[in-house]
């Protein structure tokens, strides 16, 4: 256990905020006249089912956002995906849109599809193109953004989920008072958590990421390593996209998503990814989404204005690197004197 | 020394001590050298070389001993302290900017300003421009300096040293990626230098160089001085001796091993670096043939084309009368063929990983079942490594970057060693590698050509290149300009092949 803490400082860190933040939350959310310790509002059946609802489809994208930025890369598209997923799901399954009405389960494969689809596309520019990630997903964060707005004439769109049946069930239906997202991250989670941590593709991507070309130098193929990661960030965000819709049950094409390319990129940084790649690990990238939820929730639980929520959220993150970055000489000058 | 003169020393530096945490990585060292002389520092790696010279420019503080210049002790307490004093730095890694010109490099962080804090332009051109000269530079001030060779580079450098008014240069290791032509210009440069008052000390692993240009040589050893040589005194053996502390046999044993001729046959190979050349050559097995010629000959783009990270625009390769394809690193590893690059730290190694994944980066699909790892078999294979081949490390588990420069070598090898080569290409083997380690390398290439191995070693030391080939093939502009056998080895001979003709493309 200790080897383990002392191994993986960033993320015992982030763990210890995780609860410190829950605890936080826990006493400054009390209400009189109620028995504890169920006279907190944060930890009310409703609240915990809601937050881990969020954590869940946060969680599933960030940890594609992670994978990438392991590789060195960055994914920036993520919330304009949404978006232009969203407005598609919506296009192909209610009538009124347009004459054939589709079959829910095929349109959901559909917009699955389209997502791994965009991520291999994104994947193939920055791998065999060698165009720099960057402007990659910069640009499909413009342009799927502008298209969702196009297809949807820039008007919200929105589908009754009635007749879903199963796949209104598996989305956000509950288990044991949790909903359905919550459920798959921990399941995503622990099949990436052996594909990281344990396998040879695993070691590939960390390799990719530390150095590229001595990686190809012992004979990896790179190209399909990174490929595969940007296809799995794909992936992984067109699922959550379909869970958020279940979750928004409309969608407005300009703002639908909006920032979370930017959720996902925070979640992993603060989980221990870093830019430079070749580092962080899946239980990181979980505990950085569960930290961020949690203060988003904090904020709305307060009363504070919600306006406040990407200031706490962005000191946050600023101060958890920081002292990552300066921890270790603060305590060096300590131990000198 | 002249301790009997009345006029002391332009500079010493006596008793010098300094402690790192855990280490003592100086002992009382003492270092003296006078004005227009040139003094060797030499010593294997760790021997704490590097250490005295940061002493020396400020960015180290001794922790006991002093440091007198003209008789005064001085403090030198940041490199601008010994920049003051007149103490210049040329370092190993060349730290010039290529984006920007060679006035500018020159004069970097020390920029003429005019009005508005703006660059006066003209005058640092105007200002460069003599140092250039007097280098025998003949470029202008205003050139980019990525259309400069390294040499030219190295000699940038020099100037911006001459520009502060130095009155020693350090130069740590400068020759270590020169051209053989770059190398002797550099030497010239420094016979002028010294010519002009200037006093140099020269640290430097290649020990011919130090016999051609040194007035006395300074050798340390595990942190202490372990002795002086004057100028007659210098030669190879006493050097090494001084550095080692033994004699070194082993590298000197050039063992007989069969040899199966034709084993590894390459046929009109076509880089994109020559893309007008073609080269053919066939390695026996049991046979270490070395490749020599000048930097930029294309001898790390035929080993990079053979391994199939370079792209090949046509030709063939058998081995042991199978065909190889072509621009494929897989197949080419699938069939034991395997280079150990020049560049460690960039191609060799993933440094900040530890030895157990570096060691298996190549061969892991082999050691995973249904795409899971099995850590206990990689830390097994590490080990065996590690034993075998004798690495200095704490355990598997240490990242790369924490070792020497030659186990960090080891380590290159050892992922090959693990699964059993058939051609091993090595490019550089044993640069900025101590001579203890150096003889350990040259050995195990002697044991995996008894193996029957195909050995093809790249080298721009000609020593090196003497003394463990079989065979020599001297490359000049893309092509294979000749080949050597054993008994018309000779320093002559291989550069004759080396230069023919162009010479003057390649000087500085």
């Amino acid at each position: 256990m200790t080897k383990l803490i002392k191994s993986h400082p960033r993320e015992t860190g982030m763990f210890i905020l995780l609860v410190l933040l829950c605890l936080i939350t826990t006493f400054s959310t009390r209400q009189a006249g109620v028995e504890a310790p169920f006279n907190s509002k944060f930890l009310q059946q409703g609240n915990m089912t809601n937050l881990t609802n969020l954590i869940g489809m946060f969680g599933i994208f960030s940890i594609g956002v992670g994978l990438v930025i392991i590789t060195a890369g960055i994914e920036l598209s993520v919330g304009s995906m949404m978006s232009l997923l969203g407005v598609i799901f919506f296009c192909l399954i209610n009538p009124i849109y347009h004459d054939v009405e589709w079959n829910h389960w095929v349109v959901a494969l559909t917009v699955i599809g389209l997502g791994t689809f965009i991520g291999f596309f994104h994947g193939i520019c920055v791998s065999k193109v060698k165009m720099q990630p960057f402007v990659v997903t910069l640009c499909g964060l413009l342009v799927y953004r502008g298209l969702a707005r196009v297809i949807s004439d820039d008007t919200s769109v929105s589908g009754s989920f009635h007749d879903f049946g199963a796949l209104e069930a598996m989305c956000s239906g509950r288990f044991l008072g949790l909903k359905g997202p919550f459920w798959y991250l921990l399941i995503i989670a622990c099949i990436m958590y052996v594909v990281l941590h344990r396998s040879v593709f695993g070691r590939y991507i960390y390799a990719s990421g530390r150095n590229e070309l001595a990686t190809k130098y012992s004979g990896v193929n790179t190209d399909k390593v990174i490929c595969g990661v940007y296809v799995i960030c794909g992936l992984f965000t067109a699922f959550s996209a379909i869970m958020f819709l279940f979750y928004t049950s409309n969608v407005s094409p300009s703002v639908h998503g909006n920032f979370y390319e930017l959720w996902g990129i925070a979640a992993a940084v603060l989980g221990g990814c870093s830019l430079r790649g070749g580092e962080g690990t899946i239980i990181g990238i979980l505990i950085g989404t569960a930290v961020l939820q949690v203060l988003s929730n904090m904020v709305n639980l307060l009363g504070l204005p919600s306006a406040l929520d990407y200031v706490i959220i962005g000191s946050v993150i600023f101060f958890g690197v920081f002292i990552d970055m300066m921890g270790p000489r603060i305590a060096a000058k300590f131990k000198q004197a | 020394m002249s301790e009997s003169s009345n006029k002391p020393m332009f500079l010493e530096l006596r008793g010098i001590t300094k402690r790192f945490p855990g280490v003592l990585a100086l002992n009382k060292v003492g270092f003296e050298i006078d004005e227009g002389e040139i003094v060797a520092l030499i010593g294997e790696n760790g021997a704490g070389k590097s250490t005295l010279m940061k002493v020396l420019g400020g960015v180290h503080q001794p922790d006991e001993g002093e440091i007198r210049i003209d008789g005064q002790v001085v403090t030198l307490s940041n490199v601008a302290d010994a920049n003051a004093q007149g103490i210049g730095f040329v370092h190993q890694e060349l730290n010039n900017l290529d984006n920007i010109d060679v006035a500018g490099n020159v004069f970097l962080g020390r920029e003429p300003r005019k009005t508005l804090g703006l660059i006066d332009r003209r005058r640092i051109h105007a200002d460069t421009q003599p140092y250039l000269d007097r280098l025998g530079l003949d470029i202008s001030a205003s050139t980019k300096l990525d259309e400069l060779s390294i040499g030219q580079q190295q000699l940038v450098e020099i100037a911006k040293a001459l520009s502060m008014d130095a009155r020693v240069i350090i130069m740590d290791e400068p020759t270590s990626s020169l051209t053989l032509s770059e190398t002797e210009r550099l030497l010239e440069v420094m016979a002028e230098l010294k010519q002009q008052g200037i006093a140099i000390i020269y640290i430097s692993h290649r020990l011919g160089e130090v016999h051609q240009c040194a007035d006395r040589v300074i050798a340390l050893k595990d942190g202490e001085n372990s002795g002086r040589l004057t100028r007659d005194e210098i030669n190879h053996d006493a050097m090494v001796t001084l550095m080692v502390g033994r004699e070194l046999d082993a590298a000197h044993e050039h063992p007989e091993t069969e040899k199966v001729p034709d084993y590894f046959k390459v046929e009109d190979l076509v880089t994109t670096a020559y893309p007008h050349k073609k080269l053919s050559f066939s390695v026996s097995a049991g046979e270490i043939m070395g490749f020599a010629g000048l930097v930029g000959a294309g001898r790390s783009e035929m080993a990079q084309a053979v391994f199939g990270v370079d792209q090949v625009l046509g030709g063939r390769m058998t081995l042991d009368g199978e065909d190889v394809p072509l621009n494929d690193t897989k197949a080419a590893i699938d069939q034991g063929i395997y280079l150990v690059p020049e560049d460690r730290k960039r191609t060799g190694l993933i440094i900040e990983m530890d030895l157990e994944k570096n060691t298996t980066l190549a061969s892991v699909p082999k050691y995973a079942r249904g795409g899971l790892i099995n850590s206990r078999e990689e830390s097994r294979v590490t080990d065996e490594q590690i034993a075998a081949l004798n690495i200095k490390t704490p355990t598997g588990k240490t990242a790369a970057m924490n070792l020497s420069g030659g186990n960090q070598q080891k380590v290159v090898l050892g992922k090959w060693l693990s699964m059993q080569p058939r051609v091993m290409i090595f490019d550089e083997p044993t640069r900025g590698i101590d001579v203890g380690a150096k003889g350990e390398i040259y050995s195990l290439m002697y044991k995996l050509a008894q193996q029957g191995v195909a050995i093809i070693m790249i080298s721009s030391d000609m020593e090196e290149v003497l003394l463990v080939s079989d065979r020599i093939a001297v490359m000049r502009q893309g092509e294979i300009n000749g080949i050597l056998e054993r008994n018309q080895f000779s320093e002559e001979a291989v550069m004759q092949l080396a230069v023919e003709k162009t010479e003057e493309r390649f000087s500085a």
